[in-house]
């Protein structure tokens, strides 16, 4: 874990992957395509910016009362035969779902979809407990393979060519050499998954909604893993974070054809498994995680944040998130919205988040419950630069601009003699090591006179 | 009516043209302007790095050089949106809240407050793509979105639309960043320097011949993209269009 305070690590992280331009290219443009297929499912709908504002809505209601709802939900989910359990941290959602295992001297876990966990760090934590945990989504189970964390909130692997992805099969799961065909591929790790399934003890799955009206949740998949998983396990686990709560059932519309246009344009997503409680012969958990939520909800600033509904749609407009990829993000979430949710979790080690941003607004616009994106970033940077997390050399340069500029006698001074310095010594403004605009672009030329030394002598004239 | 022009830091130091065809475009619609000489900067910088506390040096500034005038314009829409967000003085609300209100990016101020529907004739015989900054589109409004569900409408283009001879080449990416960011440019380097890269690329590939808007900061960093391919593609603030054979 980092200590030192660094706000530079997304840009290194950036320029390493943008090393195969070819590479960025694709990535830019697969993920734009997802961005189109999503403006044109909102398009069909006439009523898109009303839904979109009704969510909105739903969302800051619910959290303005959150431990009503809360309760309620626990109190129906229980009626419902569910087990409730409240987790505070990470660490201890891990240990929850560690005590149920070995409660049912259970060693085999199958899991689909659910950022949460990656957030919590799950996987390792039962690895390191001798417990053997298989990601069912196709793309997770891909990234989990290659030992490493899902790239985009929605689409995993998205950062990965077919070509990565055979190579990875024929490793782990004995395909042939060199195949890419996708059907091909496909059907392998249906197979391998296929024994998984039937093996494990436990399912573990993530919530997308949770309806406090009925004690009852929802999770959506494209795979219908969730499914699988939890109809033939013994124990369902489903982690949440107490964000993800809604009043009542009849909410649930509005958000269901909202996330899957948002997320990949597809009208809904292909399974919204609703789950209310344990069939005969099962069991079924419920942990409600806060992990640094309540400290969120806590912040006028930052509250908004929580409506999310990870559709991903802000990572798939942004234009940075599209060349810089999920990786560069360092964080469980990534794109714009992980650069909110980041900070508050650790604000030193995420201080260049909010920074990795040009505040387009993009993000803003296209989110489908309203979240005001880049002006949280934009205040993050502010909290940032008070809380001495900002780089010292930002905070020398910015300092040096103000004197510049309250001083409007300096800046007249300094603008002079710069462009006399630039007309003199081109080559040293056009220096990339002292000027990092000049390694990629060209300087403006500096003309003779500046706008104010030409105003003054039209006045003269 | 008294209007102040406000000519950002960056274009009074590297491109006076811009000011002065914003000067010109505003006397030849017969607007009482007056240029305050101590203005200075907008305080963007600071404030986007994370110090607009920093910023307050300049805000005070702004407001002593401005106070007076009953309108400001400027030719930035990344400016004028910082101003009307957080301009701010303990010392003088009313005055900063005044200025909040009543900052204009150039060619707002045209559509909206002047109500301009024709201009002094103006011939610009080229095909020009039309960048549109985000600052200026999403912040200020200046035209719908693609990510909106919304009417379409563009204040920049039914300005280029008054230019005879003037033809508007559409893109493939209509709003895209161009990656200038104030200071993310140099601290992003290289991610910046390949969104400019692309941004460029989706206007030579449509067949510009000038790319113009309403930010020169966006603009700068298209030029100094093109420049260093040896491109000949010029890059024109929209004001230097709207008064070309002034
Ligand atoms: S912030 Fe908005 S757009 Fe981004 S993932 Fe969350 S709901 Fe989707």
């Amino acid at each position: 874990m980092e200590t030192t305070v660094r706000t530079t690590h997304h840009a290194e992280a950036a320029a390493a992957f943008l090393r195969d331009e070819e590479n960025v290219d694709w990535h830019n443009e697969t993920l734009w395509f997802v961005r189109s297929k999503r403006d044109k499912a909102a398009t069909l709908l006439p009523e898109w910016e009303d839904l979109r504002e009704q969510a909105s809505r739903i969302k800051n209601h619910a959290l303005s009362r959150l431990d009503d709802y809360l309760v309620e939900l626990e109190k129906n989910a229980q009626q419902n035969g569910i087990t409730v359990h409240w987790a505070s941290d990470a660490e201890e959602h891990n240990r929850i779902v560690l005590d149920i295992m070995r409660q049912h001297n259970a060693t085999q876990v199958v899991k689909s979809k659910s950022m949460l966990t990656e957030e919590c760090h799950l996987n390792p934590y039962l690895i390191k407990h001798g417990i053997d945990v298989v990601d069912t989504d196709l793309g997770e189970r891909i990234v989990q393979l290659r030992n490493e964390p899902p790239s985009h909130i929605v689409l995993p692997a998205i950062h990965l060519k077919k070509k990565h992805i055979g190579d990875l099969f024929h490793q782990h799961l004995g395909t042939d050499a060199g195949a890419t065909d996708p059907q091909y591929l496909t059907e392998a790790a249906r197979i391998h998954l296929r024994q998984k399934f039937l093996l494990a003890d436990v399912a573990i799955t993530g919530v997308n909604f949770a309806v406090a009206e009925t004690g009852g949740f929802v999770v959506c998949t494209n795979e219908g893993n969730a499914d699988l998983g939890a109809h033939l396990a013994k124990v369902h686990i489903a982690s949440m974070g107490i964000e993800k709560v809604i009043p009542k059932g009849e909410h649930l519309g509005v958000f269901l054809r909202l996330l899957a246009r948002s997320a990949t344009g597809q009208t809904t997503t292909t399974y919204s498994s609703h789950f209310r409680r344990p069939a005969p012969g099962q069991t079924m958990h419920l942990i409600l995680v806060d992990n640094g939520r309540t400290r969120q909800l806590a912040s006028p600033d930052f509250r908004n944040s929580l409506k999310c509904i990870r559709c991903g749609a802000c990572m798939n407009t942004c234009p940075v998130y599209r060349r810089s990829g999920g990786h560069s993000y360092h964080t469980a979430i990534a794109g714009p919205i992980g650069s909110i949710l980041a900070p508050n979790i650790d604000m030193k080690q995420y201080a260049d988040l909010p920074f990795a941003s040009t505040l387009c607004g993009s993000c803003t616009n296209v989110c489908p419950v309203k979240i005001d994106i880049h002006q949280q970033l934009y205040k993050w940077r502010q909290v940032l630069g008070e809380a001495g997390a900002v780089e010292p050399a930002k905070k020398v340069g910015m300092t040096g601009m103000d004197v510049l500029f309250s001083r409007p006698s300096l800046y007249r001074f300094a603008g002079r003699a710069g462009r006399r310095l630039m007309k003199l010594f081109p080559s040293l403004a056009n220096n990339g090591k002292l000027n990092p605009w000049a390694i990629h672009r060209d300087m403006p030329k500096p003309p003779a006179q500046s706008f104010r030394d030409w105003y003054a002598e039209q006045e003269k004239k | 009516m008294k209007v102040g022009l406000f000519i950002p830091c960056y274009i009074d130091q590297f491109y006076p043209q811009v000011g002065i065809a914003t000067l010109r475009l505003l006397q030849r619609l017969n607007v009482d302007v007056t240029f305050p000489m101590e203005q200075t900067c907008c305080g963007q910088p600071m404030a986007n790095s994370g110090f607009q506390k920093l910023a307050a040096g300049c805000d005070r500034n702004f407001i002593r050089n401005f106070a007076d005038c009953d309108a400001v314009v400027g030719p930035s829409g990344s400016c004028v949106l910082h101003l009307k967000e957080h301009l701010h003085d303990e010392q003088h609300p009313t005055e900063a809240a005044h200025l909040r209100n009543n900052v204009y990016e150039l060619c707002e101020f045209l559509t909206d407050v002047l109500k301009v529907e024709q201009l002094p004739p103006v011939r610009f015989p080229y095909r020009v793509g039309l960048h549109t900054s985000c600052h200026g589109q999403r912040g200020l409004g200046l035209s719908s979105a693609s990510e909106l569900m919304k009417p379409k409408f563009s204040k920049p283009e039914q300005l280029l639309n008054m230019v005879d001879g003037l033809e508007l080449i559409s893109l493939a990416h209509p709003d895209e960043c161009c990656g200038f960011g104030g200071t993310f440019c140099v601290f992003e380097e290289a991610l910046s320097a390949k969104m400019g890269k692309d941004r460029v690329a989706d206007h030579l590939r449509h067949g510009a011949e000038v790319i113009t808007g309403g930010d020169m900061s966006c603009l700068m960093q298209l030029e100094g993209t093109l420049r260093r391919q040896r491109s000949n593609v010029r890059v024109m603030h929209i004001a230097e269009i709207l008064t070309a054979d002034a």
